[in-house]
């Protein structure tokens, strides 16, 4: 009886462990002789990408949902020409996950980085490739150098430019501005002029905004201090300060910080359709603009991408019922700051298919298949305007490509975690609910580490 | 989103391979258990102890110490500090309001829960529509404390005086012909109506103990006090009271260790913001996001510091009470 049942037993582990033993083997073999078919007449654009076909490149990203869908879209005919397979995973979590996944040995070929600080630290840890010459090549063709500078470590490109976004918008309600014979503002001191108007009147209440956004409340606040030190301050202070060659709490950065004030800490100007100033901490950034459309507020100044947050059915554009305006420089003479973001092309692995994918990315190709697919914006100087599809990224596109353009980087993205993902946040919302410009930039300066 | 079994069959796959790989080491343990002959008992209970014990050290012995080494050196975990993360804890002004929202937190939630718990078991006791009054404080239980964040997060909401109120609290401020508040603003106030909401959920489970308590309470001594002649008042405090002392300590304690580790609450309403985080939301914050691995795992040693004590003292009640049974 025992010796059955053992025997029984002996087939059951023997079956286990030729299952375990037989997947344990399905792993390996990728070359399955697949060819491209760069030949095709379709593939014409893709000839300079040969020798790849069959290989597997990996892509891990923060874009998901319907955003990665479209960008997945836009590489598919590339992937199919060349016979690269691009698996692409987008994920919520990707700033924790990515330092999880890399430390464990568990990197993708791939990433596309929004946060040039991650990008750095990546790089300097050693872990990143710098970029191949064709792919080193392709960027310097399409981006400018101030955007090569963000994915520049210790003078080796580790990352191509990939999207963008504007950050320095003033959001409007045209038909407001049309019905009160207001006029969209193009300096400084017009913006305040037409504020005043606006407040004098009585009215509504010319400004609102919202910072509150779960565990990041306070970002839309540190970008209002960085587009305010580009144009308080200009470009040269900005890269210091982002940099910590200056102090946070110096003269620079504390009049610019004041200057934010005028406009979000005054009692006349703020919080269209929410209340008080300190009503700014608890309106969600979603929320923050859409008094606009319910004629309560006039001015919104947030990023091109708040363009989704609107109401269905709301007309974005020139002659709709909502649209922005470049958030005007102080001194026109210095050029035009503008504050923005984007992501950028980084790979953990230098295998030919991996280079030639990042290559692909910055080419002026991608750009145009891409933007055709909808909902993109790129600092590419290939983007040809008739591809992008909708008004804001049209004016975003246009920002970007003027010559006068002076990009910046979002500072927070730059700085230490500890400060840009920290102590700028809680810092500018304790200032939003009373704390002194004084004893909020104290705060964020003791906390930059040392 | 629908189930795709193309791009979801790899992870089903993973799970057929860790259930075979478990019916392996499993088959692997009986077989070799059962070729034991001589002192069988020892053998036997290491062999059954072995996983269950490999996986604890793999799972939680070997984090807690590296987390208690990890809290000794800096922000990249290169170059050893000594203390110093631990003597930042406690001089660093925004730490030590996190430290003092946490003892709030820990005085005010257990004793309140279990307060509200028990006010409502005595009230609902025997009456007619026990059940039902019962199922309403329970139900809070049942909600995730993400979702009653959220829930709570609109009852607090605010809208200037001039428009409509979204917010029930406000609602009744307005009716009441006040002013509108911001609720969650204001410090040290805002921490009180946070910590409402944690005492709306540990209500219940307070609740369905100490009634199961009560009702355990043998009729002889409550019959003998009615004889005597008790006041309400005095039934409470002099026969309840002491019978279900066992149960009231357990349910003290274990809302007090869950209090201890609050964190999604105090996240999803307030995001830690406006001088309400306690501890666990600030260790999440510098060992996740401030990449400030040092403070982060000091942070963790001190909440688990914080917990032993409730811990042991739990144990040893057990213990003790085994004894007193047998």
């Amino acid at each position: 009886m025992a010796s059955h049942l053992q025997r029984k037993l002996f087939a059951l582990v023997g079956v286990a462990a030729l299952a375990l033993t037989a997947t344990a083997c399905k792993g390996g073999n990728t070359d399955t002789g697949a060819k491209d078919k760069l030949d095709t007449p379709e593939c014409a654009a893709f000839t300079d990408y040969k020798g790849i076909a069959g290989k597997t490149v990996t892509v891990y990203s923060p874009i998901r949902d319907a955003d990665g869908k479209l960008m997945e879209d836009a590489w598919k005919a590339w992937a199919d020409c060349t016979g690269v397979t691009v698996k692409y995973e987008g994920s919520a979590e990707f700033e924790a996950q990515i330092k999880v996944r890399v430390d464990g040995n568990r990197a993708p070929d791939v990433t596309l980085i929004p946060q040039p600080g991650l990008l750095e630290s990546f790089a300097k840890a050693g872990k990143l490739k710098p970029v191949g010459d064709k792919t080193k090549a392709m960027a310097e063709k399409n981006f400018t150098k101030d955007w090569l500078k963000y994915g520049t470590v210790d003078g080796k490109l580790y990352g191509a430019p990939l999207g963008s976004n504007v950050k320095s918008f003033v959001w409007y309600s045209p038909k407001m501005f049309k019905d009160n014979g207001w006029t969209v503002p193009t300096t400084w001191a017009e913006l305040i002029t037409l504020s005043d108007k606006i407040a004098g009147e009585g009215k509504l209440k010319p400004w609102c905004a919202g910072i509150g956004s779960g565990d990041a409340t306070g970002w839309p606040a540190t970008d209002w201090i960085e587009d305010i030190v580009l144009r308080d301050q200009g470009p040269d202070v900005y890269d210091k300060w982002v940099a910590h060659s200056i102090p946070f709490n110096g003269p620079e950065i504390t009049s610019a910080t004041d200057r934010a004030g005028s406009i979000l800490k005054n009692a006349a100007y703020v919080n269209g359709g929410y209340g008080d100033v300190k009503s700014i901490a608890t309106t969600t950034f979603q929320d923050g603009g859409l008094p606009i459309v319910q004629g309560k507020c006039a001015l919104h100044r947030q990023a091109s991408f708040y363009a989704n947050q609107w109401p269905k059915g709301t007309k974005v554009a020139e002659d709709g019922d909502v649209f922005a305006f470049y958030f005007p420089a102080i001194d026109p003479a210095k050029g035009k700051p503008v504050l923005g973001g984007g992501e950028f092309t980084a790979a953990f692995t230098d295998r030919p298919e991996v280079q030639a994918f990042q290559t692909y990315l910055a080419s002026e190709h991608y750009a145009n298949t891409r933007a055709k697919t909808g909902n993109w914006v790129s600092a590419n100087k290939g983007l040809e305007l008739a591809n992008v599809s909708n008004p804001i990224d049209k004016k975003s596109v246009q920002i970007l490509q003027d010559p006068a353009t002076v990009f910046r980087f979002d500072g927070s993205d730059l700085m230490p975690a500890t400060v840009g993902a920290g102590t700028f946040w809680k810092g500018m919302t304790d200032w939003i609910t009373g704390k002194s410009t004084k004893e909020t930039l104290d705060f964020i300066e003791n906390s930059w580490p040392k | 989103m629908s189930f795709d079994f193309a791009i979801e069959g790899e992870k089903l796959m993973m799970l057929v391979y860790g259930i075979i790989g478990f019916a392996a080491v499993m088959g692997l343990l009986l077989l070799a258990l059962g070729k034991v002959d001589s002192p069988k008992d020892r053998w036997v209970a290491i062999g059954f102890l072995a996983p269950a014990g490999i996986l604890l050290s793999i799972g939680l012995i070997y984090p807690a110490i590296r987390t208690l080494t990890l809290s000794f050196f800096d922000s990249s975990s290169t170059s050893f500090v000594g203390l110093d993360n631990y003597v930042w804890m406690f001089t660093h002004a925004e730490t030590r309001e996190t430290l003092r929202n946490t003892a709030l937190w820990v005085l005010l939630v257990p004793t309140l829960s279990t307060a509200v718990g028990l006010l409502y078991a005595v009230l609902v006791d025997r009456t007619r529509f026990e059940s039902f009054a019962k199922s309403l404080i329970f139900m809070p239980m049942a909600i995730s404390f993400v979702g009653a964040g959220i829930i709570w997060s609109f009852v607090y909401a605010y809208r200037p005086t001039e428009s409509d109120q979204i917010g029930l609290a406000n609602q009744l401020v307005v009716w009441l012909g006040g002013e509108p508040q911001q609720w969650l603003l204001e410090d040290p106030w805002n921490t009180m109506f946070l910590i409402a909401v944690l005492v709306w959920i540990q209500a219940g489970f307070a609740m369905v103990v100490l009634s199961a308590a009560i009702k355990a309470i043998p009729s002889e001594i409550t019959e003998a006090a009615r004889l005597d002649g008790v006041t309400s008042s005095q039934m409470f405090w002099r026969v309840t009271v002491p019978s279900i002392r066992p149960a009231l300590i357990v349910v003290l304690v274990t809302i007090s260790v869950g209090t201890l580790k609050v964190f999604d609450v105090v996240r999803t309403m307030t995001g830690g913001q406006f001088r309400t985080s306690v501890i666990a939301n600030e260790m999440y914050n510098y060992a996740f996001r401030y990449d400030e691995d040092g403070k982060g795992a000091a942070l963790a040693v001190f909440l688990f510091l914080l917990v032993t004590p409730i811990v042991f003292y739990q144990v040893r009640l057990v213990r003790q009470r085994r004894k007193e049974a047998r």
